[in-house]
C-alpha cells in the first residue's frame, strides 16, 4: 500500500516536471517567435502611434523629449513660451491615474479636482463605446473667468497660463459659473482624514502652486479660494513635464511650447484628428484633443 | 401678541447669530452648496433683498422726483425700508464670499470695466451713498427746524437727488441682473430679457413690500388717505406682477417651444424637477394666481390687498431661487455628473440648517432695524 502510494508519487512529480519543463520551452520559443516578428511600419492599425516615428536622435523616451522641449523654452523669455496641450483620447484608458497624481502634486482637498476624467458613452446598446476625457484646465486664450473676476485676481500671464492670484481672490465664485468646462472649484476647507483620530500632515503640507508655499491653514488661501489646473507652472519651472503628463501610463498627454514648430506637440495637433472641446464657446482652449 | 413676535424674533435672532458665529470660525464646512451649484440661499437672499430696496426707491422718487402728493406720507417710509433692505442684501453677500476680510479689494482694485460683478458693486455703492444722502435730506426738511427758504432749497436738492437715484437704480439693479445674463455658459441666465426681469421682479416685490408694511403697520387706519393709497399700491402691485408674469411666459415660451435639450435643462428643471413646487405652487399657485384674484376681486378692502402683497413678497425668494439654482443644477459637459464624486460636486442642492439660519439671522437683524427706524423715527405714524 505504501509502496504503491510512494510510486505513484514519484509518477506524478515526474510527470508535471516534464509538463513544466515543457511548458517553459513552449513559451519561451512562442515568445521569441512573437518579438521577433517585425513591426508593422505603415498602413496597419498601429499607424495612430506614430509618435514613436518621431523620436529621433538621442530620444528613444517621450516623456524625455516632452521633458527636454520643456527645459529648452525655459530658457526663452515667459512672454515668448505658450504652453499647450494635447490628450489622445484613443490612448486613455480611463484610468485616473492623472486625476490621483493631480491630486497629490497640488495637494488638493476633497471637493477639488483639477483633471477629473470624463467617460462619455456614445451609441446605444449593443452598439456602444466609451470615450475617456481628461479635463484639465483649458487656459483659454480668451478666458471668459478672468472677464468676470470682480477684483482681476485672476488673470491670463505671458505664457499664456491663467493664473489665480490665491491672495487677492475674495471666493466669490463668479469665475466659477463664466467657465463653460467647469474647470474651477471652490476649496471648502475640508480633510479627507476629517472626524478621524488626527488629519494626517501629508493633507496640510504645503503645495506648491504658482512657485509659492501654500500650507493648508483654517481660513487662509487656497482655502475660501477658486481654484484650478496650473498646467503644474511650478514644476515646469523646475524644467519637468506637469504632473499628469509625467504620469499617464497609457502616454495619452503631450505637452510642450506652442511657438515651437519642432517641439513634439506641435507635431501632433498638427493633424486632422485634432478636436476643440466646445468649440463653439469660442475660447480657443490650448487644450487639444486627439481622436 | 407682542410679547409672541419678541420672543420668536429673540430665538430667530439668537440661532441666527450661532449660525453666523460658525461661519466665522468654520468657513465654508457647513454650507451645502458645492463648486457644481456654486451659489445658493445667500445668493438668492442678494438678489432677493436687492430687488426690495430697488423697488421700494422707485417708488420713493413717485414722491420725491415725481411730486404725487397722495403718497407724500409713504415717502421716508419708502426711503428707510430701501436702505434696511439693501443693508440685508449686503449682508447676504457678505456671508457668500470665501474671503469675507478682502472685501475692500472690490473697491481698491476693481476688474473695470469686463467684469459686470464690479460694476454692479461701484453702482450699489453710489445707490447706498445716495440713498443716505437722500433719507437724511428728506428727515432734515421735514424735521420742522428750517426757515422756509431753506427749506425750498434743500427740497430743490432732494428731487435732483432723487432724479438721479432713479437711473442709477435702474443701473445698479440692472446690473444685478446682467451679472447673470452676460454669462453665455448658462443658457437660462445668459439672455437679453434677464436685466429687464431682474428690474420688474424688484418693482414688483418692492412696491409689494411697501404695500404689505403700509398696510399692517400704518398707525392711522381711519383715513380716507388710507384706504385710497393702498387701493392705488395694490394696482401698482398687480399691474406690475402681471408684466412679470408676461416676461416670464415670454422667457420659458421661447427658450422651450422647439428648445435644443442644452438650452433648455435647467428650465425643465425648473418645471418638472426635484423642486417643482417652488415653481408651480409657491410661484404660480400662492405669488400669481390667488393675488391676482385679490387683488381683482377686492381692489379696495386694506387687509386683503395686504394680504396679497404679503403673498407675493414672501414668495418672491422662490422666484428668486430659481433664478440662480436651475440655471446651476445641470451639467455643462456631458459625463461631468459621475467622473469624480464628491458632494461638493454634486449637480442638487438644498440649502443646509447653518444656510438656512443665516439666512434667519438676515431678515431677524432688518425687522430689528425697521422696528428701531419706525419707533424713533415714527416712519409709520408720521403725524404724532
Amino acid at each position: 500500500m505504501e509502496n504503491k502510494n510512494k510510486k505513484n508519487r514519484r509518477d506524478f512529480l515526474t510527470k508535471a516536471g516534464t509538463l513544466a519543463l515543457g511548458g517553459i520551452a513552449l513559451s519561451t520559443f512562442i515568445g521569441e517567435s512573437l518579438i521577433a516578428k517585425p513591426r508593422p511600419t505603415s498602413g496597419s492599425i498601429l499607424e495612430f502611434t506614430r509618435v514613436e516615428d518621431l523620436l529621433s536622435g538621442p530620444y528613444e523616451n517621450v516623456k524625455l523629449r516632452m521633458q527636454d522641449d520643456v527645459r529648452r523654452s525655459m530658457k526663452k523669455p515667459i512672454e515668448k513660451r505658450k504652453w499647450g496641450m494635447a490628450i489622445d483620447m484613443r490612448k486613455c484608458i480611463g484610468c485616473n491615474a492623472c486625476t490621483v497624481a493631480c491630486i497629490s502634486e497640488n495637494v488638493l482637498p476633497p471637493g477639488v479636482v483639477y483633471r477629473p476624467v470624463m467617460k462619455e458613452e456614445v451609441g446605444s446598446y449593443p452598439n456602444v463605446s466609451l470615450i475617456n476625457r481628461p479635463r484639465p484646465c483649458m487656459q483659454c486664450q480668451d478666458p471668459p473667468c478672468v472677464d468676470v473676476c470682480p477684483v482681476g485676481a485672476t488673470f491670463k500671464r505671458k505664457d499664456g497660463i491663467v493664473e489665480i492670484n490665491y491672495d487677492h481672490c475674495i471666493g466669490c465664485r463668479y469665475c466659477l459659473t463664466a467657465c463653460p468646462y467647469e474647470a474651477r472649484v471652490f476649496d471648502f476647507g475640508e480633510y479627507y482624514t476629517e472626524n478621524t483620530p488626527e488629519i494626517m500632515p501629508y493633507e496640510s503640507r504645503p503645495s506648491f502652486e504658482y512657485g509659492s508655499k501654500w500650507p493648508r491653514k483654517e481660513g487662509d488661501s487656497p482655502i475660501g479660494n477658486a481654484r484650478k489646473c496650473t498646467f503644474c507652472e511650478h514644476r515646469l519651472a523646475d524644467g519637468l513635464l506637469p504632473q499628469c503628463v509625467t504620469t499617464c501610463i497609457g502616454g495619452a498627454n503631450y505637452f510642450g511650447d506652442l511657438n515651437e514648430p519642432d517641439h513634439l506637440i506641435n507635431k501632433m495637433i498638427n493633424r486632422d484628428n485634432v478636436t476643440i472641446f466646445k468649440e463653439e464657446e469660442g475660447t480657443s482652449p490650448k487644450v487639444f484633443y486627439l481622436r | 401678541m407682542k410679547k409672541v413676535f419678541y420672543v420668536l424674533w429673540a430665538i430667530a435672532f439668537l440661532f441666527g447669530a450661532f449660525a453666523v458665529y460658525q461661519k466665522f470660525i468654520y468657513g465654508d464646512q457647513l454650507v451645502n452648496f458645492g463648486s457644481r451649484v456654486v451659489w445658493g440661499l445667500w445668493v438668492a437672499m442678494y438678489i432677493y433683498f436687492i430687488g426690495l430696496s430697488a423697488g421700494a426707491f422707485l417708488l420713493s422718487s413717485l414722491v420725491y422726483v415725481f411730486k404725487m402728493k397722495i403718497f407724500e406720507k409713504l415717502g421716508k417710509l419708502a426711503l428707510i425700508t430701501a436702505l434696511i433692505t439693501l443693508i440685508c442684501a449686503l449682508l447676504s453677500i457678505w456671508f457668500d464670499l470665501g474671503h469675507q476680510w478682502r472685501f475692500y479689494e472690490v473697491f481698491t482694485t476693481p476688474n473695470l470695466p469686463s467684469s459686470m460683478m464690479a460694476w454692479m458693486i461701484w453702482l450699489y455703492t453710489a445707490y447706498f451713498i445716495l440713498l443716505v444722502v437722500e433719507t437724511l435730506l428728506a428727515f432734515r426738511i421735514d424735521g420742522g427746524k428750517l426757515s422756509e427758504t431753506r427749506r425750498v432749497r434743500k427740497q430743490r436738492t432732494l428731487q435732483i437727488l432723487a432724479s438721479f437715484g432713479i437711473p442709477l437704480a435702474i443701473a445698479f439693479h440692472g446690473g444685478v441682473g446682467a451679472l447673470f445674463g452676460v454669462i453665455a455658459s448658462n443658457p437660462i441666465w445668459h439672455s437679453a430679457l434677464t436685466p429687464i426681469v431682474f428690474l420688474v421682479g424688484a418693482i414688483l416685490s418692492g412696491c409689494a413690500l411697501l404695500t404689505m408694511v403700509f398696510v399692517f403697520l400704518w398707525k392711522d387706519k381711519t383715513s380716507i388717505d388710507y384706504r385710497q393709497i393702498t387701493f392705488l399700491l395694490g394696482r401698482i402691485v398687480l399691474v406690475a406682477l402681471l408684466f412679470d408674469e408676461l416676461l416670464e411666459w415670454s422667457e420659458l415660451s421661447i427658450a422651450m417651444w422647439l428648445g435644443s435639450p442644452t438650452h433648455i435643462a435647467g428650465f425643465k428643471e425648473m418645471l418638472f424637477g426635484h423642486y417643482w413646487y417652488v415653481f408651480w405652487i409657491l410661484h404660480i399657485l400662492l405669488g400669481v394666481i390667488v393675488p391676482v384674484v385679490i387683488f381683482l376681486v377686492k381692489p379696495r378692502k386694506p387687509k386683503w390687498i395686504g394680504l396679497a402683497s404679503l403673498l407675493v413678497v414672501f414668495t418672491f425668494l422662490g422666484v428668486r431661487l430659481n433664478i440662480v439654482i436651475p440655471g446651476l443644477v445641470t451639467p455643462k459637459i456631458h459625463g461631468e455628473a459621475a467622473a469624480f464624486i464628491s458632494k461638493r460636486l454634486l449637480y442638487s442642492y438644498t440649502p443646509s440648517l447653518q444656510e438656512w439660519l443665516v439666512g434667519v439671522f438676515i431678515v431677524a437683524f432688518g425687522i430689528a432695524l425697521f422696528y428701531l427706524g419706525d419707533r424713533y423715527l415714527k416712519l409709520t405714524n408720521p403725524h404724532n
